[in-house]
C-alpha cells in the first residue's frame, strides 16, 4: 500500500499555460539551487570522503517524486509506493538499505536523506541528498568487508525511518545509529550537513513559488520533464538501431578467489523505446561484490552520456524514463536477493559505464570511447596512533580517463562527477602518513591515436602500525582499447616492507597489517586507447615522452622512435611504423581486450604473481531453475 | 611632504579597454578634478601620461605637485585571459612532478562530463618541470636534506629551453620555506637574471596543488606585469619627478609598485577591485554603506557585496578557468554581458543566453561590424532600451534593423514576435545576473533587501532597475560615470599589506599568549612595507584575522579581530564568533572542537580625504534635460518614453519611468512604476513609486 501523504490543503493544482521563458527562468533557478546544495554540504561536512572527495549527491524532484535536477535519477516514486505510513510536513527520511529502496542507494555506507517540501500545506516537491559515510560499523573499519557473505556483516542497516518527524529530530534514533559507527563525530557532522542542504532546497523552492506562483511552478516542472523526454526521444531514434547489439564485460574477482564475473547486455530499439536486456549476466556472488542496480539510475547514466555528447546545455532529468526499458534478471549479480552482501559494489557500478559505452558505440561510432577508469578504488588505513587516538582514513583513487573521439584521456582523473582527490599535504597533516610519490604511471594509458589517460601511482608510507584494506579491480582483465587502440595497463598493489622485502597485494583485501616505515605502492589502471596508434602524430608521442607520460620504449607501441633528447628519429619511425602495419591483421579490431578470459587466466600467474581466480560457484538457491523462471 | 602653502596631489588612474580615466585629488582640501582620454592598448602607459598632461593643463596644475599615483590595472588579468604569459619552469619535490598534471582529478560537467572534457595546457609544462630531492614533513621538520648537486644539474638542463620565469613549490613548504629559499639561491646562480617565485612567500598555505598553481600563475604574469610597472614608474618619474606609484590589489588594498612586481598574482582582480572600491566611495557620498555592486560589461559581469562599508573578501581569485589562492574582493563573475549570444537549441526549443559571446569582434549585430548572431545588446536595441542615438563612447553606430533581423531568427524558432523574444532574452540574462547576486548575498546569509544596488559598467545601468525588482534592493544607484568610478576607487583606497602563516592547532593545544605572539610578529612583518612607503607607524592601523573551522571540516571561515578585542576576549571570543558566523551561513553550529588554520595580520595606511564633485541644485522638473522622445517595448507593450541627457541633469531632478538617460559611456533604463532622483553628487537613485 502506498504511503499516505497528509496535506493541510489537498486541492489540486490548476492547469496553467506557461510562458516558455518563465519556464527557462525556473529551470535556471532550480539549477542554481542544486549547486547551492552541493556548496553547503561540501563546506560543512567533516569526513574527507564528502568534504574533499565529494562522494555525495543532491536532487530536487517534482511533487510526484520525479527528479527535475540532480545526478542519479529518482527513486522517490518507488519509495512512496513502498512506504507504509504517513508522510507530512516536517518529516525527513533516512535510509541506507538498498533492499528497501530498490537500490536507490546501493550499499550501506551511503546514507540517503529525503524530504518532502510543502508550500502552504501542499506537497510541491521533494529534495534528497545522499553521502558516503566513512564508517557505519560492521566487521571491518570502513565497512566494506570483502569477505562478507551477508549484509548483516556490513554495518548497521537503516530501513526508511523518519529521522525528523514533523520537524522534530528523533535524537534516540540518531544516537543509536552513531553508537554503531567507528567515526561518530564525522557521521554526525556529515548528517547535519546533508540536512542543511535539504533545508536550503526547501527555502529555494518556496522562494521560486513565491515569485512565480505554485501552479506555475508545478507546470514548469512538468514541462521540464517533457522537454527532456522530447530531446531524448530524438537522440534515441538517431543513435540506437533496431538491430540488436551485444556486449559483455567483467569484474575480475570477488576477493574470495573466484572470478571473473560476467555482465552481459543486449541493446535494441523497439519503436521509440530503447531496450537494455541483461540476460546472460552471472548470478549473484556469495561475497560482497554484488551491485544492486536500480533501473532508473541506469537510465540516468544513459541520459547523462547522451546529453554530454549531443547538447550539454540540457538540464537532464527523469522525463524520458518511459523511453528506456531495462531488464535485469532477479538473482543476478545486478539484482541480488537479500541478504546478499553488497558493500564492495563499486567495481560493478563503475563497469556499467564500460558496458554502456561498448553497447552504444556499436551503433554510433561518435559515441565509442575506450574502457575508462570505471571504478572508485579505495584505500582504508586505520589504527591507534602513539597518543592512543583512533585514526581512520577512507580514500578514493583515480586513474586514466579513456581515449575518446573528443581527444586524449586526462591522466589520473575521475570518471565520477564532482569527485576530487585529497591533497597530500592534508593527509600528511591529519593522518600518520607520508606520500612519497604521487604521479601518473608512464605507458599505463593505452596507446592510440587518442591516448588513454595514465593510471596513478601513490606511494603511501605508513608512520604508525595499523591495518589497511584495498578495493580495486582490472588486475586481470584489461581496460580495452577501441578502433585499433590498445588496452591500458592493469592495476597493481605492492607493499615494500621496512625490512626491504617486497610483496604483491591482491586487488581486494582486508586487515593487512602494516608497520611504521612500510610503503604501499597503490597503482591504478590506465584508460584504453582510441584509434590506431600509428596515426598519432610522432611529435605528439615525442612530447609525451619529454613530459614523462610515455617512455622511450613505450613510444615504440606507436611506432615512434624517440631519441634520448626527445626528438623524433624520423627515418627509424617510418621503418618501424611500416613494420608494425605489415604485421597486423586488417581491419583493426573494434575492441581490443588484450586476450580472451582463458588466455588471461593462463598468463595470470606469470604476469601478476597471483594464481588465476577459479570459476565462480553460485548459491544453489539462486541458480535453481524455479527461481530462474520467476 | 605637503606644506600648507603649496598644494600636493594624488592621482587615481583607471585604464579601461576604451578609455583611461583620471581623478586628481588636492591632498589638503580633498577637492577633485577628473579627465578622460582614449586608452592606448599597445602600451597603456602612453594613455596614462596623455591623461596626466590633459588633467594638469585643464586645471592649471604643475605635474610636479603630484606625489602619489594610484593605479588599478588589468594587465595581469588580460595576460591570463589572452594566454600571453611567460614560459614558466617549475621545481617540485621529488615524486610530485605531475602535481599540475593530475591537479585535483576533477572532471567538470557532471555525470558523463568526461566524454567531452579536454584539459587545457598547463601553465608550467611538464617538460619544463624538474624535481628537487628533499623533503619536509607537515610540521616543517626536515626529513631529507636538499640534494644541491643534483639540483644544480637539473636546473642547468633547463637552460636554453626558453624559460622566462621559474617557480619553486615544494611539498609542505607552507610549514617551512627553508628549502624553497635555498633552491631559489641556487637557481639564481645557475640561471642568472631569472625571476624566481617561491610558494612559501607567494601563498604559504596548505594544499600542494592550489599553492603550486598560484605560484605558477605568479610566475606566468610576472615578467609582463613587472615590465609594465617598471616602464610606467620610470615614465612617471621622468614627467612628475619624485612620485610614488601604488597599485591596487585584488583585495582592494594598495600596494607598492615593488610588491606588485614581485607578487602580481595578487593583482589579478585589480581592475574589478577598483570598481568595487569606487562604487563604495560614491554610494557613501549618498549615505549608503550596505551595497551590492553590479558591473556589467560586454562579455562578463562582476558582482560583489559590501556590508557596512566593507567589501567582503575571500581567499581565492578566479580568472576564466584559472583559480588561485590569492585574497581578493569577493567578486563573482558571470560569463554573460551585452555580447552574450542568445540561441534556441533544436532539441529542447529552450531559449538560452550565453555562454558564447560575440565579444568585441564581430560584436552584437547592431554594431555593424559583421556580427549576425542575436546578443543581449541587440535585444536591448530591439526593445528601444538602447537608443540608436547612443554614442557608445563616441564613434560606434547602432543599426536597429540589423538587431531586429538577428533577434528575429530566435523569435521564429520560438514562435514569438521579435519584441517578445527580445524581452525573453533580457529576462533570462537578468535571471543569470540575479543568480550571481544571490551567490554573494543570499547564499552568504545576507538579505538583499537590506542592500542598495550600485550599477556600473557599459551595460549595468540598462539592467539595474530590473535587478532591483528581482532582488528587492533599493535604491538602485547609478553613479555619474562608470569610468571615473574606478579611478575614484583607485584614489581613495588605502595602502595595505598583510602577512600570514598556517598555524594548525586545536584550541586546547595553544593559548591566547602563543597566538598573540605570532600575530604581533606577523604585524611587524606587514608594517615593514608600509614603513618603507613612508607611512609612519602612528598612521598605520593593524587588524588581525584568524581562519578557523571545526576540527575535521574542510572549510575555513575568516574571523576579523582587532588587537584590543583579542586582548579582551582572546580565542574563546573568536570561537564564539565563528559559531555565530557558521550559523548565519549554514543554519547550524556543531559541538566540536575548534581548530585554528591560518593567522594573519593586515596593516593599513591612513584614509584619504576626498570631496565628491557636486552638481548644481535644480528643481524636481527635469524636462530641460529631455533631448528626444522614443518608443520602448516593456512588460509586453509598446510605450513612449523621453530620453534625457545625463550631462544636463541637476541635483533634485526627478525622472519618472519609463525613461532613458543617455551619456557617453552608458545608458540608464528607468522602468514604468519607478522614479529616478538625481542627488547632489550626481547619483541617480531609482526607487519604486509608492
Amino acid at each position: 500500500m502506498p504511503a499516505k501523504i497528509i496535506q493541510r490543503d489537498s486541492s489540486p493544482f490548476k492547469t496553467v499555460k506557461l510562458d516558455s521563458i518563465t519556464l527557462d527562468i525556473i529551470e535556471n533557478a532550480l539549477r542554481n539551487a542544486r549547486a547551492e546544495m552541493d556548496a553547503v554540504l561540501f563546506r560543512t561536512a567533516m569526513s574527507p570522503g564528502i568534504r574533499e572527495q565529494h562522494d555525495a549527491f543532491p536532487m530536487i524532484a517534482n511533487n510526484d517524486g520525479k527528479m527535475v535536477v540532480g545526478q542519479f535519477g529518482s527513486f522517490i516514486y518507488g519509495f512512496v509506493q513502498g512506504y507504509e505510513g504517513e508522510i507530512e510536513e516536517g518529516d525527513i527520511f533516512l535510509t541506507n538499505d538498498p533492499y528497501s529502496c530498490n537500490g536507490a542507494v546501493s550499499h550501506l555506507p551511503d546514507w540517503l536523506t529525503l524530504m518532502p517540501i510543502f508550500d502552504r500545506g501542499r506537497l510541491v516537491s521533494w529534495a534528497a541528498m545522499f553521502g558516503h559515510m566513512t564508517d557505519i560499523g560492521g566487521k571491518v573499519p570502513g565497512s566494506l568487508p570483502t569477505d562478507a557473505t551477508q549484509i548483516f556483516e556490513e554495518g548497521i542497516q537503516i530501513p526508511p525511518v523518519k529521522i525528523y518527524r514533523k520537524g522534530q529530530l528523533n535524537r534516540d534514533m540518531l544516537e543509536l545509529l552513531l553508537r554503531n559507527c567507528r567515526m561518530p563525530h564525522w557521521n554526525r557532522a556529515d548528517f547535519d550537513a546533508m540536512i542543511a542542504a535539504l533545508r536550503l532546497a526547501e527555502r529555494r523552492v518556496r522562494e521560486i513559488i513565491a515569485r512565480f506562483g505554485v501552479d506555475e511552478y508545478i507546470a514548469a516542472m512538468a514541462e521540464m520533464l517533457d522537454r527532456n523526454r522530447r530531446a531524448m526521444s530524438a537522440i534515441i531514434k538517431m543513435v540506437i538501431p533496431e538491430k540488436k547489439a551485444y556486449f559483455e564485460d567483467y569484474i575480475d574477482d570477488d576477493g574470495a578467489g573466484m572470478g571473473p564475473y560476467k555482465v552481459a547486455c543486449s541493446l535494441w530499439r523497439e519503436g521509440e523505446v530503447a531496450v537494455f536486456d541483461f540476460a546472460g549476466t552471472d548470478p549473484q556472488s556469495q561475497s560482497s561484490v554484488n551491485f544492486f542496480l536500480n533501473e532508473e539510475m541506469f537510465k540516468m547514466f544513459l541520459g547523462a552520456f547522451f546529453i554530454n555528447l549531443f547538447d550539454p546545455q540540457i538540464l537532464f532529468n527523469d522525463g524520458f524514463y518511459d523511453l528506456v526499458e531495462v531488464r535485469i534478471p532477479a538473482g543476478s549479480i545486478l539484482k541480488p536477493q537479500r541478504p546478499a552482501a553488497l558493500s564492495c559494489r563499486t567495481h560493478m557500478l563503475g563497469r556499467i559505464f564500460d558496458i554502456m559505452g561498448g553497447l552504444l558505440g556499436q551503433g554510433a561510432p561518435e559515441a565509442l570511447n575506450a574502457a575508462g577508469f570505471s571504478d572508485s578504488p579505495h584505500l582504508m588505513y586505520s589504527g591507534y596512533d602513539k597518543s592512543g587516538e583512533w585514526y581512520q582514513l577512507y580514500q578514493i583513487g583515480f586513474g586514466g580517463i579513456p581515449g575518446r573521439p573528443a581527444g586524449d584521456g586526462p591522466d589520473g582523473h575521475s570518471l565520477w562527477p564532482a569527485f576530487t582527490n585529497v591533497p597530500n599535504e592534508f593527509l600528511e597533516s591529519y593522518f600518520p602518513l607520508r606520500i612519497a610519490k604521487y604521479e601518473s604511471i608512464p605507458d599505463s594509458g593505452g596507446a592510440g591515436q587518442h591516448r588513454g589517460g595514465n593510471g596513478v601511482c601513490i606511494a603511501y608510507e605508513f608512520l604508525e602500525p595499523g591495518e589497511i584494506s584495498i578495493h580495486d579491480d582490472r588486475w586481470l582483465t584489461y581496460p580495452w582499447g577501441v578502433n585499433g587502440g590498445l588496452p591500458g595497463a592493469r592495476s597493481t598493489k605492492e607493499l615494500l616492507r621496512n625490512n626491504g622485502s617486497r610483496e604483491w597485494l591482491p586487488s581486494k583485501c582486508d586487515r593487512i597489517k602494516v608497520e611504521e616505515g612500510d610503503i604501499l605502492f597503490f597503482n591504478t589502471w590506465g584508460g584504453g586507447g582510441w584509434g590506431d596508434p600509428l596515426k598519432r602524430p610522432a611529435e605528439r608521442v615525442a612530447q609525451d615522452v619529454a613530459r614523462g607520460l610515455v617512455s622511450i620504449d613505450g613510444a615504440r607501441r606507436y611506432g615512434v622512435v624517440v631519441r634520448a633528447d626527445f626528438g623524433v628519429d624520423v627515418e627509424a619511425t617510418e621503418i618501424l611504423r611500416r613494420q608494425i602495419a605489415a604485421g597486423r591483421n586488417q581491419p583493426l579490431p573494434l575492441f581490443d581486450r588484450g586476450g580472451s578470459i582463458e588466455e588471461l587466466k593462463a598468463r595470470c600467474k606469470a604476469e601478476t604473481g597471483f594464481e588465476p581466480p577459479s570459476m565462480p560457484r553460485f548459491a544453489r538457491w539462486i541458480t535453481a531453475p524455479e527461481r530462474q523462471a520467476r | 611632504m605637503a606644506t600648507a602653502a603649496v598644494p600636493t596631489y594624488r592621482l587615481g588612474v583607471d585604464v579601461g579597454g576604451t578609455f583611461t580615466d583620471l581623478l586628481l585629488i588636492d591632498e589638503s582640501t580633498g577637492e577633485t578634478y577628473s579627465a578622460k582620454v582614449p586608452s592606448t592598448p599597445k602600451d597603456s602607459s602612453i594613455g596614462v601620461l596623455n591623461g596626466i598632461a590633459r588633467i594638469c593643463e585643464q586645471n592649471k596644475i604643475d605635474p610636479q605637485r603630484i606625489t602619489h599615483v594610484m593605479h588599478g590595472t588589468t594587465v595581469a588579468t588580460n595576460t591570463v585571459l589572452e594566454g600571453k604569459g611567460a614560459s614558466v619552469g617549475l621545481v617540485t619535490t621529488v615524486g610530485y612532478r605531475q602535481v599540475l598534471q593530475i591537479a585535483r582529478s576533477y572532471v567538470p560537467g557532471g555525470l558523463g562530463g568526461w566524454v567531452i572534457y579536454n584539459k587545457r595546457p598547463l601553465l608550467a609544462p611538464l617538460e619544463h618541470t624538474i624535481e628537487a630531492d628533499e623533503r619536509m614533513d607537515a610540521r616543517g621538520n626536515v626529513i631529507a636534506p636538499l640534494d644541491e648537486a643534483a639540483l644544480r644539474k637539473s636546473l642547468a638542463a633547463l637552460r636554453n629551453k626558453g624559460i622566462e620565469a621559474l617557480t619553486v613549490s615544494l611539498l609542505n613548504a607552507y610549514a617551512n620555506g627553508a628549502h624553497e629559499r635555498r633552491v631559489r639561491e641556487i637557481a639564481e646562480e645557475v640561471l642568472p637574471g631569472m625571476p624566481v617565485s617561491i610558494s612559501s612567500e607567494v601563498m604559504p598555505e596548505m594544499y600542494e596543488y592550489e599553492r603550486t598553481e598560484t605560484t605558477v600563475v605568479n610566475s606566468y604574469v610576472r615578467p609582463i606585469v613587472s615590465r609594465y610597472i617598471k616602464n610606467l614608474g620610470s615614465e612617471l618619474e621622468r614627467k612628475l619627478g619624485a612620485v610614488k606609484l601604488h597599485v591596487l590589489r585584488s583585495d582592494g588594498g594598495l600596494t607598492s609598485s615593488e610588491a606588485a612586481s614581485h607578487s602580481p598574482v595578487n593583482m589579478l582582480m585589480s581592475g574589478p577591485a577598483g570598481g568595487v572600491a569606487g562604487a563604495l566611495w560614491i554610494a557613501q557620498q549618498s549615505g549608503f554603506k550596505n551595497l551590492l555592486t553590479f558591473d556589467m560589461g560586454g562579455t562578463s559581469t562582476d558582482v560583489a557585496l559590501i556590508q557596512d562599508g566593507l567589501a567582503q573578501t575571500r581567499r581565492e581569485t578566479r580568472v576564466a578557468d584559472v583559480t588561485v589562492r590569492a585574497p581578493s574582493i569577493d567578486v563573482r563573475t558571470v560569463g554573460a554581458g551585452g555580447g552574450s549570444i542568445a540561441y534556441v537549441p533544436e532539441l529542447t526549443k529552450a531559449l538560452r543566453v550565453g555562454p558564447q559571446s560575440a565579444g568585441a569582434d564581430p560584436g552584437p549585430a547592431a554594431y555593424c561590424k559583421g556580427g549576425d548572431k542575436p546578443t543581449v545588446t541587440d535585444a536591448n536595441v530591439v526593445l528601444g532600451y538602447l537608443p540608436v542615438s547612443s554614442r557608445l563612447g563616441g564613434d560606434m553606430k547602432i543599426d536597429r534593423a540589423l538587431a531586429q533581423k538577428a533577434v528575429q531568427s530566435i523569435a521564429d524558432a520560438l514562435g514569438k514576435t521579435g519584441h517578445e523574444a527580445a524581452e525573453g532574452v533580457i529576462n533570462i540574462v537578468n535571471e543569470n545576473m540575479f543568480g550571481a547576486l544571490r551567490l554573494v548575498s543570499i547564499e552568504q546569509g545576507y538579505d538583499p533587501r537590506d542592500f542598495a544596488l550600485v550599477a556600473f559598467g557599459g551595460a549595468g545601468p540598462l539592467h539595474a532597475n530590473a535587478l532591483g525588482k528581482l532582488l528587492g534592493s533599493w535604491p538602485v544607484i547609478i553613479p555619474p560615470a562608470p569610468g571615473v568610478l574606478c579611478a575614484y576607487g583607485d584614489a581613495t583606497t588605502r595602502l595595505r599589506d598583510e602577512a600570514s602563516r598556517t598555524f594548525i592547532r586545536r584550541l586546547a593545544q595553544t593559548s591566547d599568549a602563543e597566538v598573540l605572539a605570532q600575530l604581533v610578529e606577523l604585524a611587524a612583518t606587514a608594517r615593514q612595507s608600509l614603513s618603507n612607503e613612508g607611512v609612519p607607524t602612528s598612521a598605520q592601523s593593524v587588524a588581525y584575522q584568524i581562519d578557523l573551522r571545526y576540527r575535521g571540516q574542510g572549510l575555513r571561515l575568516t574571523i576579523d579581530v582587532a588587537p584590543e578585542q583579542f586582548a579582551q576576549t582572546g580565542l574563546q571570543g573568536v570561537a564564539k564568533r565563528f559559531d555565530d558566523l557558521h550559523t548565519q551561513l549554514y543554519t547550524f553550529a556543531i559541538e566540536a572542537e575548534h581548530e585554528l588554520v591560518n593567522l594573519r595580520a593586515v596593516v593599513q595606511g591612513p584614509q584619504t580625504t576626498v570631496r565628491a564633485e557636486q552638481l548644481p541644485q535644480g528643481a524636481a522638473d527635469a524636462s530641460h534635460a529631455v533631448v528626444e522622445k522614443t518608443k520602448l517595448f516593456v512588460d509586453g507593450a509598446e510605450r513612449s518614453a523621453p530620453i534625457y541627457d545625463r550631462a544636463r541633469l541637476k541635483a533634485g531632478n526627478r525622472i519618472a519611468g519609463p525613461a532613458i538617460v543617455a551619456q557617453m559611456d552608458t545608458t540608464t533604463l528607468i522602468l514604468p512604476g519607478h522614479t529616478g532622483e538625481v542627488d547632489k553628487v550626481g547619483n541617480i537613485l531609482i526607487r519604486p513609486n509608492p
